[in-house]
């Protein structure tokens, strides 16, 4: 019997019970759909990672305050107010394979620009931030040692303040308005666009840390230092030197535990990766279990099927049918309910990727592997289980098979 | 014309080879003390227990006997459905009593044409597609499929209802899809079980009636089970069976009469 022959044989089979045919399709519809679902979140997860390290650099390092306890109740990270610029100044001048160190401060506010305004975040920094935090200056310049030294009332916008604040351009040379203190615009950055985990960064002003804690905050301790270590290699050796000068600076006796966090962005990334590949995992699991009971309602129905259609069964060998055509017949109809089953399921996959990166925000990439390996494995589960129906199929005596009531 | 000359060529494929010691008219079935016994031990079931019998080519033999006289028994062994026990069957020339599941097989699709008591066509299925059938497994191309598929149904009478399913068409009509799917691959041997059993007399009739014409104009060797003696006038022979032996075979106008 030819393929063509055999696959609408096939078909017009499934289509004799089309609601039997969908139900029983169902496990494989999810098993693929949640197969494709998991790569396509763990892809994008890992994608965003990526897009992340290559905007900061792979050898940022960035250190944070530890965390106050205060009755029982942790503050969490950063809560602490022990980092100070005397640090940044510590660590630029004795630890080695340093290519730049920035403290951060932030604080969120209005900002007024003439008859604009707009609420973002206003970070204090030193001239190294550009460096260590990968940032380029698109137009004007960034502020100098000068500007810091002097307190200056200079900022630098991001391309998103700056395009809100000035839409109609001309903004390096203007004056905007921070908490009733008016700031020179020396520049404005590059756009970096979003992290891979939709947060804008573009949406920033930065302004010597002095002036961000004289005029805008008042505090005298830095959210965070960010060094960046002189090559990927290096960074292991930058932050363990960091952290014995730290522990120096701040007077820690050996038995005090570190009153800072230091994290490499790569350490960071990782958690947050492993977090999602976790979920990603799970589906997997949801996936592979999903086959499997997808593979045992398709053998179930082969099974019901061929002793409906035994007197068919009867028939075809009668006519010449040898077991091999009618092993083929009812594999091929397995096959062929499996593979629609995948076909659905594939569609399946690529909305629940496209839900679950509009509803739930976690990028999604749908690679071609994934709608292959799906697909592959939704046909495979259609030969597996309908080896033995097909196999029962054949074996039986065509006399009792024609005689069968 | 075109359809006669394929079943002809089908016929002549199925012909004795040349130097055999044959009847007259070519022996297109030659069977000695053959055997069938079902099970084994305290139920084991004899139900051959030495047949012989010779069918000439272009023959319309009738098969009767009582229930578990061995004719069903017999008529499988003869479509090749079953193996006997022992003995031989020599079916145009070639000797199948030792044959696999699957010689088997390829044998029943080029030489024998089955009608069967309850039609047994493909449900949801049309005339046509049913007819052709048989040819998917000879793996004859969809071309000539559907050509020879319609020529038949053409000479069963059935040209207008080729796209009618088995539930659109009566008893008698659907009996003559089985007839023309059972000619579909030009078999010689044509073999019928009951084939009017689930008929008014009406459409027995012209079932007969076509079966006689196959026999006459085509040479169709047709080998018909029953029970019915007004079936088997129909034939030129009737063989009868009783206890797994055969008792009597003769003319069917000393039988009928």
């Amino acid at each position: 019997m030819s393929f063509t022959v055999l696959i609408s044989t096939a078909w017009k089979a499934l289509q004799r019970n089309v609601s039997r045919s969908l139900l029983t399709m169902l496990g494989i519809i999810i098993g693929v759909g949640a197969v494709i679902a998991s790569m396509a979140i763990g892809a994008g997860a890992q994608a965003a990672v990526l897009k992340q390290i290559e905007s900061l650099g792979a050898n940022l390092i960035v250190i944070t305050p530890g965390s106050i306890t205060s009755g029982g109740v942790s503050l969490g990270s950063g809560s602490r107010t022990t980092l100070t610029p005397d640090d940044v100044a510590a660590i630029a001048a004795n630890v080695p394979e340093v290519s730049g160190v920035a403290p951060y401060s932030q604080t969120n506010t209005q900002v007024v620009a003439g008859s604009a305004n707009w609420y973002t975040v206003i970070g204090g920094t030193t001239p190294d931030w550009p460096t260590v935090g990968n940032w380029t200056v698109a137009q004007g310049s960034f502020f100098t040692k000068q500007d810091v030294d002097r307190v200056s009332k200079v900022a630098v916008l991001g391309s998103t303040v700056a395009a809100n604040l000035f839409p109609a351009g001309g903004a390096v040379g203007s004056t905007i308005v921070i908490k009733s203190v008016p700031f020179r615009v020396l520049g404005v950055l590059l756009s970096k666009g979003q992290t891979g985990f939709g947060r804008d960064q573009d949406d920033v002003i930065v302004v010597p840390i002095t002036t961000h804690q004289e005029r805008l905050t008042g505090q005298t301790w830095v959210n965070a230092i960010m060094i960046s270590a002189s090559a990927p290699e290096t960074v292991a050796g930058v932050i363990d030197a960091t952290e014995r000068l730290l522990r120096l600076q701040h007077h820690l006796t050996p038995v005090e535990p570190d009153d800072f966090t230091i994290r490499n962005i790569a350490n960071v990334q990782a958690v947050r990766t492993a977090t999602v590949q976790t979920q990603a995992l799970l589906l997997a699991a949801v996936a592979v279990v999903s086959l499997l009971v997808g593979g045992i309602g398709i053998m179930n129905i082969m099974l019901v099927s061929v002793t409906e259609r035994t007197r068919e069964i009867g028939l075809r060998m009668a006519v010449g049918g040898r077991g091999r055509d009618i092993l083929l017949q009812f594999l091929i109809e397995a096959l062929t309910m499996a593979c629609a089953g995948g076909l659905i399921g594939v569609g399946m996959g690529i909305g629940i990727s496209f839900l679950v990166s509009q509803l739930a925000h976690w990028p999604t990439v749908i690679s071609g592997f994934s709608v292959f390996l799906g697909f592959v494995s939704a046909a495979m589960t259609g030969v597996v289980f309908g080896y033995y129906p097909a196999r029962r199929a054949a074996a039986l005596d065509p006399i009792d098979a024609l005689r069968y009531e | 014309m075109e359809q006669s000359e394929t079943r002809a060529a089908g016929a002549g494929a199925a012909l004795a080879p040349e130097g055999e010691s044959a009847p007259a008219r070519g022996s297109l079935i030659e069977v000695k003390d053959l055997t069938k016994i079902y099970g084994e031990g305290e139920s084991m079931v004899q139900a051959l227990r030495g047949v012989s019998l010779s069918v000439s080519h272009g023959e319309f033999v009738a098969i009767m006997g009582p229930s578990g006289s061995g004719k069903s028994t017999f008529m499988h062994l003869l479509g090749c459905l079953d193996r006997p026990t022992s003995g031989s069957y020599v079916l145009a020339g070639q000797e199948v009593s030792g044959l696999t599941r699957d010689q088997l097989a390829a044998i029943r699709c080029r030489q024998i044409g089955f009608v069967f008591q309850s039609f047994n066509l493909l449900a949801r299925t049309n005339a046509l597609e049913n007819v052709e059938l048989p040819m998917l497994y000879a793996g004859v191309p969809q071309r000539t499929r559907d050509e020879r598929a319609r020529a038949i149904l053409e000479q069963v009478g059935l040209g207008q209802r080729m796209d009618h399913r088995p539930n659109e068409l009566s008893g008698g009509q659907q009996q003559r899809v089985a007839i023309a799917r059972a000619l579909a691959n030009g078999a010689p041997l044509l073999m019928a079980d009951e084939p009017t059993g689930n008929l008014d007399s009406a459409s027995s009739v012209e079932i007969m009636t076509l079966f006689r014409h196959l026999n006459r104009d085509n040479g169709i060797t047709i080998i018909v089970v029953t029970h019915a003696t007004d079936v088997a006038a129909w034939t030129d022979r009737v063989v009868t069976f009783r206890d797994g032996l055969i008792i009597d075979d003769r003319p069917a106008r000393e039988v009928t009469s």
